[in-house]
């Protein structure tokens, strides 16, 4: 049964107006297969708990832990995080140029695993997966995000999700700029991991629409850099009707 | 021989040419590209001080040899394998076909040009695909000259790879004639030794209708100055111009490609990459495109792209347009000049790939699209795996 802890996480990032404190002590345990719904207004520090689980340079720890199965995350590079079962879908994946998707799931895939697939269920494997998130054949051969749509970009994030089969993913605003077809699709994606993978999702968002389709066994809300409230999933039900005012009004009182 | 000196800017007086752009006396526009003075014969040059426009990117001191100095004018020691269509031969310096591609514009080609024996003839014939390799290696430390014609007779096919390995220094031109409805592709391969210095001027002249993939790959050597010029001479020709190179610490690499539009309805497409890792690390592109007032519907692009992988480079990215035509389908330029994105590293690492190997992934994609369009699977696969080992600092 694995497990990921976040304990007492102080995160800074350095601007151009010197350094800023983003989390400010978040503390939340993931277990396998649960799904985990981090909802929060613009800036509250959802994306940099994100970032920092995976270790992105320009995200700073001041202060906390985050472990996996008792392992300590902050001291381990990128790679090695991946390598150990995390995952970070991105909001803005970047584009690499002249490298295929074909090549480049082909390499995360061995990284991951430590040696090559073998070639006829990996193709198998792929081919399944492109089908079920609707993914025409020709994206294989094409380069990773370059002149990708933005719910194409979404869609291959969840492709490598389904391919690479993490313990623990991070989904980061997946759902924003996506209609609801492609809501759906990528949707039914992570469901489709979770129950392969007994995967433990961290689900971040803006919105409560993408819970109509990846049901939270928790909600948390953020807000300043910390945990708010949470709740189960009527928690969500009720950001549905009443947003986030209510946080910030307790949180610019508290000031 | 006889100077073929060509004198057009009225400014330009003997013994002067090439000084007044910089000189003390009066501002002196920068010339047309179509008006730089030319010769085949050294002595028309002054001595290179590194301060001309043609020399002032170069280490020129690092060839004076070459530029000033007595060279070897026999043949070079040449591998090449008997290939259907495509025959070998040397000719005489009075053959007619020399000097119809191009004359030269710097003291390098002016002296080569001035001292080569004999020029080896690769000439194409027939309308079937060939490959042929025609390799120098070897060609010691002692300064030497050569004259490479390559003919490609009308409505032929043909490939040739120019490749170079080893010890050189080495001052030569190469013509290029594209025959009248021929299609011909020509890469000039540098994978020299770590001491050799390399400066070609490589003139071609483009037929009716006809198409010209013209490649440079810089790898190997101290100095490797590769100068393609174009000249789109008939109605309909094509010239794609490529060019790949991977300067390490210590090493320039420059190129300087000048295209030619005179004539009606020619095309040209211009694509130079190039990467830059370790302290000294050098390149120079200049990317020079004239379209004359007679080439009504030019089609004309040329880019230039570096990457630069480390901290202690240098990469100079100078593209020209000159256009004395207002009838054209479209005419531009771009040159990016960037570090190494992060983010990229940040994303491909994220999914379990070492640095090291998103490195080379990241590096290798920049590069690809070159490679991809050289468009022999052999060859590409050789760059690809000379890029690996440059990667690695092999």
């Amino acid at each position: 049964m694995s497990v990921l802890e976040i304990k007492n996480l102080h995160v800074n990032v350095e601007t151009d107006q010197g350094t800023r404190e983003i989390l400010r002590g978040v503390d939340l345990v993931i277990n396998e297969g649960e799904i985990h719904a981090i909802m929060g207004p613009n800036g509250s520090g959802k994306s940099t708990l994100a970032y920092t689980i995976a270790g992105h340079p320009k995200y700073t720890v001041v202060d906390g832990e985050i472990l996996l199965d008792g392992e300590n995350v902050l001291e381990m590079s990128v790679d090695e995080r991946a390598r150990v079962g995390l995952f970070l879908a991105m909001q803005y994946p970047v584009e690499i140029p002249g490298v295929t998707v074909t090549n480049f799931l082909r390499t995360a895939k061995t990284a991951i695993d430590g040696e090559a697939p073998s070639v006829r269920s990996w193709v198998k494997d792929v081919r399944e997966s492109m089908k079920n998130l609707k993914m025409d054949s020709a994206f294989a051969e094409r380069n990773v995000n370059e002149g990708f749509s933005g719910g194409e970009k979404k869609r291959n994030e969840i492709l490598q999700l389904e391919l690479l089969k993490p313990k623990f993913a991070v989904l980061d605003e997946t759902d924003s700029g996506l209609d609801v077809d492609a809501l759906k699709i990528v949707s039914e994606g992570v469901n489709r991991a979770k129950a392969n993978t007994g995967l433990g999702v961290l689900l971040i968002t803006h919105y409560t629409r993408i819970l109509r389709y990846i049901k939270p066994d928790f909600v948390h809300v953020f807000v300043a850099g910390r945990i708010a409230e949470q709740g189960g999933p009527e928690l969500a039900d009720r950001l549905e009707e009443e947003g986030y005012d209510r946080y910030q009004v307790a949180e610019s009182a508290a000031e | 021989m006889t100077s073929t000196a060509q004198r057009s800017s009225p400014l330009a007086t003997p013994g002067q040419h090439g000084l007044v752009a910089h000189s003390d006396g009066p501002f002196v526009p920068v010339q047309t590209r179509s008006e730089r003075f030319r010769s085949v014969n050294v002595d028309d040059f002054e001595p290179v001080n590194g301060r001309e426009h043609e020399w002032k990117l170069s280490p020129v001191a690092a060839f004076a040899d070459l530029t000033g100095g007595e060279l070897d004018g026999s043949r070079l020691p040449i591998e090449a394998a008997d290939v259907a269509g495509v025959a070998l031969s040397y000719i005489a310096r009075d053959d007619d076909r020399i000097g119809t591609a191009g004359t030269p514009e710097d003291r390098a080609s002016a002296n080569a040009w001035s001292a080569f024996d004999e020029a080896l003839l690769v000439s194409i014939t027939g309308e079937d695909e060939k490959v042929a390799f025609v390799t120098r290696t070897a060609l010691g430390d002692a300064p030497r000259a050569a004259h490479t014609v390559i003919e490609a007779a009308p409505n032929s096919r043909g490939f040739v790879v120019l490749a170079g390995s080893g010890s050189a220094r080495l001052s030569e031109n190469v013509e290029i004639l594209v025959g009248d409805g021929a299609s011909l592709t020509v890469v000039s391969l540098q994978e020299w030794d770590d001491e050799a210095v390399h400066l070609s001027s490589q003139f071609a002249r483009l037929g009716r209708d006809s198409y010209l993939k013209h490649i440079v790959v810089s790898l190997g050597g101290k100095v490797v100055r590769v100068n393609p010029s174009t000249h789109l001479a008939e109605q309909g020709a094509d010239i794609e111009s490529l060019g790949l190179y991977f300067a390490d610490a210590g090493q320039h690499l420059e190129q300087q490609v000048f295209v030619h539009h005179d004539a009606p309805h020619t095309k040209s497409r211009v694509t130079y990459k190039g990467a830059l890792q370790g302290t000294g690390a050098r390149t120079v592109w200049i990317g020079d495109v004239l379209i004359g007032n007679a080439a009504v519907g030019t089609d004309s692009y040329e880019q230039n792209r570096n990457l630069v992988l480390t901290e202690g480079t240098r990469a100079d990215s100078i593209p020209n347009l000159e256009i004395e035509t207002g009838d054209i389908e479209g005419a531009g330029h771009a040159s990016a000049t960037g570090r190494f994105d992060d983010e990229q590293l940040f994303y491909l690492m994220a999914r379990g790939i070492r640095e090291d190997e998103a490195r080379r992934l990241v590096v290798r994609g920049f590069l690809t699209d070159i490679v991809q369009k050289i468009g022999s699977a052999d060859l590409e696969a050789r760059l690809t795996a000379a890029i690996e080992a440059e990667l690695e600092g092999r």
